[in-house]
Order: C-alpha cells, then sequence, then structure tokens
C-alpha cells in the first residue's frame, strides 16, 4: 500500500511485478480475449462491460473489492480467482505462471 | 488463436479448388503483364523507331483480330475448364472437363454426386451458420454451428442457404465463393489434401455484424474425421461432478433451452445455435471469440458488447459461480 500512496503519474513508483514483461502482457491479455469482460486501454476490442473496468489500475487501492492491490496478489487472481473469492464470476483461466505475471506488469502500466 | 488459420487465396490448400482458381490467377497476371510489355515495346517502337511502316492492314487484321481472337478463345476454354474442374471436384477427370466445354461430354456423369459423397447443409443466419451432416441410410441430420470438418482427399458437397438475407460462403484457401440466397440453394464442393484449420467468412454484407460472421474449417484425416462425426451424432450425458451440474441447472435456469438445443437434455430451442458439442468447437459467436472458459462466461454476460445487435439477449440472472459452472458445463460437452 505504501508504493501505492500519492504516487499517481510518477512512473518511478508503479507498482512492478518481478519477471513481468508488460509489452508482452499486453499481446497476452489480448491473446486470452480478457476484453470480453474487461475496458483494457491499449488492448484491441478490450471494451467489455461484464467485469470492472482496468484502466488507472496502477492507482486502484483495492483488487477484487476485497484485497489489497499488491502485484503477487493480482497475479495469484489472474491464474485462479475462484480459489480467492469463491463467489467471483471471473473463471480460472487455464494460462501460464509467466502469462499471468506478463499480464498484470501491463495492468500496472495504466496509471 | 484461431485467427491465425489460413485464410488466402493466392496462398491455398493443396489440391483444393482454391489451387485451380491461383493457378487460373497467376496465368492471368503473367499474360496480362506479357500483354502489356508488348504493347509498351511497340509504343516506343512507333515513336522512336526509325525502320520500315508496316501497313495498316496487316496491323488491324494481326493484331486487333486474330491475336485477341486466338488468346480470348484459348483462355475461354482454359477458364471454362476450371469452372466445370470446380463443380465437378471428387467426380471426373481432366479429359471429361475438356469435353464438357463443348457439351461433348456426359452433363450427368460430371455433375452427379458420387455414392457416399458426404453432404454439408449450411444455412446462413444473422450472423452465425447452422451446419447439418446428412448421414447416411438416416434421415437425421447432426447439426452443429459454425464450423465444418471435412476429411482429407475426399469430396464433400456444401449445400447452402440462407433464412433471412444474402449471406456468401468464403474459404478462400479452399474455394471459391457462392452466395447463399434465401429461397434457393446453392452448392460448392471443396476437397483438399491438406490437414489444417481454414477461416471461412461471410463474404456479402448482412448486416451490422457482417464483419463478425465467420467459421472454421477443419480437415482431418478420416478416421480422425470419422471418430468425430460419431462423437457429434451421439446426445450428451448427463455429468456427475457437482459443478458441472451447478452448470447444467443455470443453463435452464436462465432460459437458455428457449432458443439452443443440446441433445440429451430437455433443450430443443431452434432460433440460436445447437450447443450440443459447443466445447468441442474452436470458437465461440461465429469466429469472433476464441472458445475457452473465460470467453465463454463473457459472451453469456455480455453478447451485445461483442457483437452488438446479435439475438442473443445479456444473461442476469446468474450468481457469479452459476455464470462460472455454466461455461464450465458448456465447455465440458466435447
Amino acid at each position: 500500500m505504501v508504493m501505492l500512496a500519492g504516487c499517481a503519474g510518477d512512473g518511478e513508483s508503479l507498482p512492478r511485478v518481478s519477471g513481468g514483461d508488460a509489452e508482452r502482457g499486453r499481446v497476452v491479455l489480448d491473446r486470452y480475449q480478457c476484453g470480453v469482460c474487461h475496458v483494457i486501454p491499449g488492448v484491441p476490442s478490450a471494451f467489455g462491460k461484464v467485469g470492472p473496468a482496468l484502466d488507472q489500475y496502477a492507482q486502484r487501492p483495492y483488487l477484487a473489492g476485497k484485497f489489497p492491490n499488491e502485484p503477487e496478489t493480482l497475479v495469484r487472481w489472474i491464474l485462479d480467482a475462484p480459489s480467492m473469492a469463491p463467489q467471483t464470476a471471473m473463471p480460472a483461466i487455464a494460462m501460464s505462471h509467466q502469462d499471468a505475471r506478463d499480464a498484470a506488469a501491463y495492468l500496472y502500466t495504466s496509471d | 488463436m484461431e485467427s491465425r488459420a489460413a485464410s488466402s487465396a493466392i496462398d491455398p490448400a493443396a489440391n483444393s479448388g482454391a489451387e485451380l482458381i491461383d493457378q487460373l490467377g497467376t496465368v492471368l497476371y503473367i499474360g496480362g503483364a506479357a500483354i502489356f510489355v508488348v504493347v509498351m515495346i511497340l509504343a516506343i517502337y512507333g515513336v522512336y523507331g526509325k525502320g520500315r511502316a508496316i501497313s495498316a492492314r496487316r496491323w488491324l487484321i494481326g493484331g486487333g483480330l486474330v491475336f485477341p481472337a486466338v488468346t480470348l478463345t484459348a483462355l475461354m476454354i482454359y477458364s471454362l475448364a476450371v469452372g466445370n474442374g470446380l463443380a465437378a471436384i471428387g467426380t471426373s477427370n481432366a479429359l471429361q472437363l475438356f469435353l464438357d466445354c463443348f457439351g461433348l461430354g456426359s452433363t450427368e456423369n460430371t455433375r452427379a454426386v458420387p455414392d457416399g459423397v458426404l453432404r454439408i447443409h449450411v444455412i446462413g443466419k444473422q450472423w452465425w451458420w447452422e451446419v447439418r451432416y446428412e448421414q447416411p441410410g438416416s434421415a437425421e441430420r447432426i447439426v452443429l454451428a459454425n464450423e465444418i470438418r471435412l476429411p482429407t482427399n475426399q469430396a464433400v458437397e456444401l449445400v447452402l442457404s440462407s433464412s433471412d438475407v444474402i449471406h456468401s460462403f468464403w474459404a478462400p484457401s479452399l474455394a471459391g465463393k457462392v452466395d447463399m440466397i434465401p429461397g434457393r440453394t446453392t452448392r460448392l464442393r471443396l476437397q483438399t489434401s491438406q490437414e489444417g484449420t481454414f477461416r471461412a467468412m461471410c463474404a456479402e454484407y448482412c448486416g451490422g455484424q457482417h464483419a463478425l460472421m465467420a467459421l472454421y474449417v477443419v480437415t482431418e484425416d478420416p478416421n480422425e474425421f470419422n471418430t468425430w462425426l460419431t462423437r457429434q451424432s451421439q446426445p450428451i450425458t448427463a455429468p456427475t461432478d457437482s459443478f458441472l451440474k451447478l452448470g447444467q441447472d443455470a443453463f435452464f435456469k436462465g432460459g437458455c433451452q428457449s432458443c439452443h438445443t443440446i441433445r440429451g437434455t430437455p433443450a430443443n430451442g431452434t432460433v440460436g445455435p445447437d450447443l450440443t458439442h459447443v466445447g468441442s468447437r474452436k470458437s465461440l459467436a461465429a469466429g469472433a471469440l476464441d472458445n475457452h472458459i473465460g470467453t465463454t462466461a463473457g459472451w453469456i454476460a455480455g453478447p451485445q458488447e461483442v457483437k452488438p445487435g446479435n439475438k442473443m439477449p445479456e444473461a442476469s440472472v446468474y450468481t457469479g459461480t452459476e455464470l462460472r459452472a455454466l461455461s464450465a458445463w458448456l465447455g465440458s460437452l466435447q
């Protein structure tokens, strides 16, 4: 939470996903068509309204309205949301750990 | 991602109708280029040439009558042979095709479908494709949607029609384009020796989501194909897993059966695609989405964001868990 405090617009202090490649992440989000449910700036055809919009993601204090928005939590959420919140509508999509890290890294570039 | 499936008229599948069309195209491009070059040389010669003038009469007869008559006649015979070849894929040989150009071949022989040829009915709808496989010795057809599978090295005949507006079936890597016209049936032969996944699309503007009306043609080894077809002909079995059961219940809770059929369940709607083996398909919503649990859930909850104006209403009755269970169950219908 400390790293999110008062850092809007300051790219240097964005949360980092260790081992995540943001540019690859953009391709991952496109390939799995996450945009069916989410608005994701920079990803083609990503204007779904089923799930929350993921713009300005780096500024959002909470993830799924429940968990502190921290990189490792986001990676876990992308990989298997139902294990963290059984009521969620977001399915666990079969993807590699690396794909999830890259996708998370990309989401944090949106501030 | 299946959007990388082959879809190119200039890189056709091996031994397909599209290959014949591509060869015809190549002959025309090269021939046209050669004639253009000769005409340009003559034009330059006409301006700068110092030679003796050729008589106007010779030019008119040679260049204006004889050359076009010979060239165009040859091209006409060739293109008619290609046309016949496309119409008679899998049923004829080169000699018959050539004779047929002059009305000498037996039309019945070349047009008749040989015994046992697979006939597949494809019905264009706004904005998806219903696909019905005829089964030998049975009046009942195997119904699926937005996907056609073919055995390699075997001709199949598509019987094309439309239930609303004019559509057009075009698999550029496999064959030419054939319109699907309300009140009429048209036919298209497909054959290839190449295994692969090919993208077909609607090639006649048919309304707002015309651009998202695609279909995948999967060609595979005849044995694999037969296994697939047998499976498609069977109804589904009830799930034993409790999560999948929850999904099946959700399907009926949401009223999905009003529009969709799932053989093996009471669902028998006919407005939307048959979903009996939807989990085995390459795409959802006629090529608009890949087929996995995330896209399934997103499509069910927000179809109007993906294809605005399509006939599927947004399902707003599901809890998050039910939506996931329903998507998982549909994905399990292999």
